[in-house]
């Protein structure tokens, strides 16, 4: 980390000679601009990413009339907030319910992300909305994955799908297909299917998600990732859009101190919005997703 | 053909590879600048050259360290911690069955008290490695009395290598941290550690040095082990933690079979780091 403590200082510092100036020349902003990209890359966030941002700010930086402000640092961290915050979806997105119920929410992504705790945060969330959600144990490879659920239904006050014992034995395509005609046939308005971590280089259980979707057509397929995941966010989040596909993304582990760029590199590459927050280990640590906060975070503002 | 020499597109690509390895841009900025230096002193034109200067000097920066497990005590008591979800209730499985390979009796201790099957989970990964387990009495027991019950099974049975694990926490927060400084203090009552395993999941960023710093200075770390080096995440992060903090990596997790789990060589990790 620099001296300072926050970008918001750097770019104060780094254009403290500025003030009352009316415009930027190139050489101020390459300046700034190198202060923004440090912080980014600090933050995780991914390396291409990082280079288009950084143009698009060095574009509006030079454009911007500076004449009005008192600080040109500050109007500058100003563009970077909008430039992120836009990236980050802007407004927040809610949850789609299907016309027809149940509405299926399947979970994906890498190992130890937090998918299996989101199923219970999830459910809990939705009962209290006054939904009758269903937890789906087609997570058949974990040791000891379904009884995890199990218990997490149970906190959560939730009914648990598990005809299978897992640890191996079970077909979580086959599970996940009944689980919908079980929540037809038991009213049951919500399905949640938690799935088994898998690697974005791992092209036979990708497959596998892929089968899990096709059988239960989902309204939403939520990319669970973890807020401290690095360069790496981009090749996972490209590997399960490819393989799978999702419709949006839930940020896990936001309770620690990481900055949480993956979440900038995800919306940026994939497109899709980040819906949820995960904030603890405990069912009611939950969130909707709230872009400006994040940007934020990020930035260490 | 032309032949390629060393241009601003190879420094660009270098530093796209080590920021994409998750070096970090500090590490990444100090190394870009000692290859310049010496790409300068020894008129290097051959971008091959450059790379396997590059690979040289990151391993040359793994090798500073020993990795040698510390396991002649007897028990050896090994203690695994780590954030949440890093694997080291997977790794608690793969390393009962590798000292086992060796003969070696183990006993795990499912210290794990909190997490919703987690015991359960050390449990069947006991099983499969042909490991004891001692479990809690009740749900929610205090896992500092559960190390200790598994160390005092070790004592009575004459077993050789005792595993705790330990519930995944954020390094953030001071009151679970204080824990494990409780489980270690009871723990020693009956025996010395023998080793203090942090577990660090290579698909982490830049927090993964923050990590590192909080276990060190509330567990006492002995050792590194990397998990998930079997996907495309190079863990990069880990080169900054062994600079800054002198504690070896020891172990390497591939898998989630019981046998994806090897020991640490320098130039193997390097050739995965930067090709
Ligand atoms: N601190 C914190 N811990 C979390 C959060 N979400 C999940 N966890 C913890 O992270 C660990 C992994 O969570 P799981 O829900 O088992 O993750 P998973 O994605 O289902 O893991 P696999 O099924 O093995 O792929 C557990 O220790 C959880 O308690 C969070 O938002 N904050
Ligand atoms: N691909 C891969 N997956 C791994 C590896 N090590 C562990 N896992 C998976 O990562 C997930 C989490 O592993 P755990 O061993 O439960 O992690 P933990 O650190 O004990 O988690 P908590 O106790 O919840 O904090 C599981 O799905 C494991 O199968 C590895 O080296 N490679
Ligand atoms: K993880
Ligand atoms: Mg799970
Ligand atoms: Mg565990």
């Amino acid at each position: 980390m620099a001296t300072f403590g926050s970008l918001s200082d750097r770019l104060t510092a780094a254009l403290a000679n500025l003030r009352g100036k009316g415009v930027l020349t190139a050489s101020d902003v390459d300046g700034t601009v190198r202060e923004i990209r440090r912080a980014l890359l600090d933050a995780d966030v991914n390396l291409d990413v990082v280079k288009a941002f950084t143009a698009k700010v060095r574009e509006r930086a030079l454009g911007a009339d500076l004449s009005k402000a008192l600080n040109p640092a500050q109007q500058v961290v100003q563009i970077v907030n909008e430039e992120l915050v836009g990236i980050l979806g802007g407004q927040q997105r809610r949850l789609e319910f299907a016309k027809q119920p149940p509405t299926v929410i399947m979970l994906a992504g890498l190992q130890g992300a937090g998918k299996t705790t989101l199923a219970g945060k999830l459910a809990k969330w939705l009962e209290n909305d006054g939904h009758t959600p269903l937890l789906v144990a087609a997570d058949l490879q974990r040791p000891n994955a379904v009884q995890q659920l199990q218990v997490v239904g149970e906190q959560a006050g939730a009914t648990v799908f598990a005809p299978e014992p897992g640890n191996g034995v079970g077909d979580p395509v086959r599970v996940a297909k009944d689980a919908v005609r079980f929540a037809r046939d038991k009213q049951h308005d919500v399905v949640i299917i938690d799935t088994a971590g898998r690697l974005g280089v791992d092209a036979e259980l990708m497959k596998q998600a892929a089968n899990i979707r096709k059988a239960t057509d989902p309204d939403e397929v939520l990319f669970v990732i973890d807020a401290m995941i690095g360069q790496d966010a981009v090749a996972t989040a490209k590997a399960f859009q490819d393989g799978v596909d999702f419709t949006g993304v839930v940020l896990t582990k936001l309770d620690g101190d990481a900055r949480g760029g993956a979440a900038l590199s995800v919306a940026s590459i994939t497109g899709r919005p980040i819906v949820f927050a995960s904030t603890g280990e405990k069912l009611e640590d939950f969130e909707p997703f709230h872009p400006d906060r994040m940007a934020s975070r990020i930035l260490d503002l | 053909g032309t032949v390629r020499t060393i241009d601003e597109d190879t420094w660009d690509d270098l530093e796209a590879a080590m920021i994409g390895a998750d070096f970090g841009p500090d590490i990444t900025e100090s190394m870009l600048a000692d290859l310049r230096e010496k790409v300068d002193r020894y008129s290097t034109t051959d971008p091959r050259d450059l790379q396997r200067m590059l690979r040289e000097d990151v391993e040359e920066r793994l090798a500073g360290f020993d990795p040698t497990l510390k396991l002649s005590d007897r028990p050896a008591v090994v203690l695994i911690v780590g954030v949440n979800g890093v694997g080291k209730t997977t790794t608690i499985g793969k390393f009962a069955k590798f000292v086992g390979n060796y003969g070696r009796s183990v006993v795990v201790g499912a210290a794990d008290t909190f997490r919703a099957a987690a015991v359960e989970q050390v449990a069947t990964w006991a099983e499969r490695a042909g490991a004891a387990v001692v479990r809690p009495q009740h749900p929610g027991q205090d896992p500092a009395s559960v190390a200790y019950q598994t160390v005092e099974y070790a004592q009575r049975t004459g077993t050789e290598i005792v595993l705790i694990d330990t519930a995944g926490r954020l390094h953030t927060k001071g009151g679970l941290m204080d824990e494990l400084g409780k489980v270690k203090r009871v723990v020693e009552k009956l025996a010395p550690i023998a080793e203090v395993l942090l577990v660090l999941d290579a698909t982490t960023g830049q927090n993964g040095v923050m990590q590192a710093q909080a276990f060190i200075e509330s567990a006492g770390v002995t050792g590194l082990v990397v998990t998930k080096l079997d996907g495309s995440a190079k863990g990069g992060f880990v080169l900054r933690v062994q600079d800054e903090t002198g504690i070896p990596i020891k172990l390497i997790g591939q898998g989630e079979r019981i046998q994806d789990l090897t020991g640490f060589t320098p130039h193997v990790f390097a050739q995965g780091l930067v090709g």
